[in-house]
């Protein structure tokens, strides 16, 4: 699949250290990864296992102290510089002096679109999200999920094709993440995007990916990579089938082989 | 203005509390010259008119609460605001030099903190000398500027704004510098995917991140360049302002000019600060903040 498509990420024994006051910690070691056009992987393992590292390597919000990774074809800096990717934080991280439009128009204001053409992008993607409406309520004014969404909805306002999302619904309640990730899933089918996915759910993982990554911490690193075998069209009760709890299953032995459940 | 409401019985209490504190000890601090003048007098007033007595002498200690809001009525409403006795002529004259001063305070305050937090060289040398600057008696201090303006032709307005300034900076810059680093990480990491320059980020993430904090800063400055117009006022024998009326009082043992003037002073201090708060309220409004 990754020889077909050209690859939007490449690592290759990628490592990274952090020096801490308690020496160094190993966030990352060998880690060796192709991401292709389309896919949508998600990185999964308990806190410390560096998936959020890997994830901010890729965005080039970390630097790895080894190994090499690539960004549609270029260094991860050339990459960001280029807004290759659009990135979304573990909370909406939504400015609270801006109306939700004017967050969207954020990323925009920078790239110095016209008046029209951010209009235009943030008609389409509050649309996409479906905001429609809120367009001048203030971030406060909205509920944690809509907040989220508002959030995507500017990482999409650039049409980087590439999205980074950091764990996007782990402050939120079940039943609106059911929501999500439904609406999630549509909204990649329609934008084609490729999407690098952080999340600690095994059922979210599994729910939302072609291929899931599964990691394992001290040192941070891929413990087991599965593909998904669920068809791209996926309603919710998918995850009541034999074929979704097996793929479940995979991923419980990949993290259990990882010693991810040791203390 | 619920809240309003609910302060309005403990602040109402407190202060006719210290209305009877006052009068206590205004009897008690009067008393002695009232003996003095009655043994002189060959007079034996009861308790009661002695009382009355130490509650209106002329040139009191300590002058009864009646006697500073007769003379504080007197001099506001009874007076044309033009007379050099008017307490709204010399307050204005002290506004005036509080409100430059103040302007430029903020100005040069802001200014200050936006090189700390960008130039790594100016936040380690320049904090350490702004700190000193104000464990400097503005006392010592307020005379000399006066002073040396003076000889080079620099006088009135100017000389007493420039001790304003000085006293009002020094929050400014501190709350900004606070406000200016203020942003989350994640608020910064997102400016960072984006690529956006120092200059986006700094008009678009800091500066409005900063405003907050600004204001509340501004808060202080606006009392601090009161304190430094007043102080400015002393050293030069100026003939107006807040600062003139207390010296001259203090010249004459005019104690009830001193203290309604300090009244005055009061008023103007909490109207200034009720008016930098307004003006907070409603710029954090107009960026969407949350009513209360």
């Amino acid at each position: 699949m990754t020889g077909i498509s050209p690859a939007v990420v490449a690592a290759s024994k990628l490592g990274l250290t952090f020096q801490t006051n308690d020496g160094p910690v190993q966030a990352l070691s060998n880690v060796d990864l192709t991401i292709g056009k389309g896919e949508f992987v998600s990185f999964i393992g308990p806190s410390g296992c560096g998936k959020t590292t890997l994830l901010r390597v890729i965005a080039d919000l970390e630097k790895p102290t080894s190994g090499t990774i690539s960004v549609n074809g270029m260094t991860a800096e050339q990459a960001r510089e280029k807004r290759a990717y659009g990135y979304v934080f573990q909370a909406a991280a939504l400015f609270p002096w801006r109306t939700i439009e004017r967050n969207v128009a954020l990323p925009l204001e920078i790239m110095g679109l016209s008046n029209a053409e951010q209009a235009e992008r943030i008609k389409r993607t509050l649309d996409l999200v479906n905001l429609s409406g809120f367009e001048k309520k203030y971030p406060w004014q909205l509920s944690g999920g809509m907040q989220q969404r508002a959030s995507i909805a500017r990482a999409l306002a650039f049409d980087a094709d590439l999205l980074l999302m950091d764990e996007p619904f782990g402050a939120l309640d079940e039943i609106v993440r059911d929501h999500l990730n439904e609406q999630l899933l549509q909204l990649w089918a329609r934008t084609n995007k490729t999407i690098c996915f952080v999340t600690h759910s095994i059922p979210e993982a599994v729910y939302l990916s072609t291929r899931i990554v599964v990691m394992s911490p001290r040192p941070g690193r891929v413990s087991d990579i599965i593909e998904s075998t669920l068809p791209k069209e996926r309603p919710l009760d998918i995850r009541e089938t034999p074929e979704f709890l097996a793929i479940a299953a995979r991923v419980r032995d990949g993290l259990r082989a990882g010693h991810s459940y040791d203390d | 203005m619920e809240s309003f409401r609910d302060k309005l019985v403990p602040v109402t209490s407190i202060l006719a509390g210290v209305v009877v504190l006052w009068y206590v000890f205004a009897v008690i601090l009067n008393a002695p010259f009232q003996r003095d003048l009655d043994t002189r007098a060959n007079e034996t007033p009861g308790a009661v008119e002695f009382i009355g007595k130490t509650l209106a002498q002329p040139k009191p200690t300590l002058p009864a609460p009646h006697q500073v809001a007769v003379n504080f009525f007197e001099n506001t409403f009874l007076r044309p605001i033009t007379s050099s006795r008017s307490l709204v002529y010399n307050a204005w004259v002290t506004l005036s030099s509080t409100l430059l001063g103040f302007a430029f305070g903020t100005a040069l305050g802001i200014i200050i903190a936006v090189g700390i937090v960008h130039v790594t060289t100016l936040d380690r040398s320049l904090m350490p000398w702004i700190i000193a600057s104000q464990t400097i008696p503005i006392l010592a201090v307020a005379p000399m500027i006066i002073v040396v303006l003076a000889a080079i032709g620099i006088t009135g307005l100017i000389p007493k704004a420039m001790i304003s300034t000085y006293l009002s900076f020094f929050p400014v810059t501190v709350g900004m510098v606070k406000g200016l680093r203020s942003p989350e990480i994640m608020h910064l990491d997102l400016m960072h995917t984006y690529n956006a320059s120092a200059s986006q980020t700094f008009w678009k993430l800091r500066v409005p991140a900063s405003v907050p904090f600004l204001f509340t800063s501004m808060k202080v400055a606006v009392a601090a360049s009161l304190v430094g117009a007043i102080v400015g006022e002393l050293p030069t024998g100026a003939v107006a302002g807040i600062g003139a009326k207390l010296l001259a009082g203090a010249y004459y043992s005019q104690s009830i000019d001193i203290w309604s003037a300090l009244v005055a002073g009061s008023i103007v201090a909490a109207l200034l600060v009720m008016a930098v708060g307004i003006a907070g309220r409603i710029v954090d409004r107009a960026m969407g903040g949350r009513p209360a």
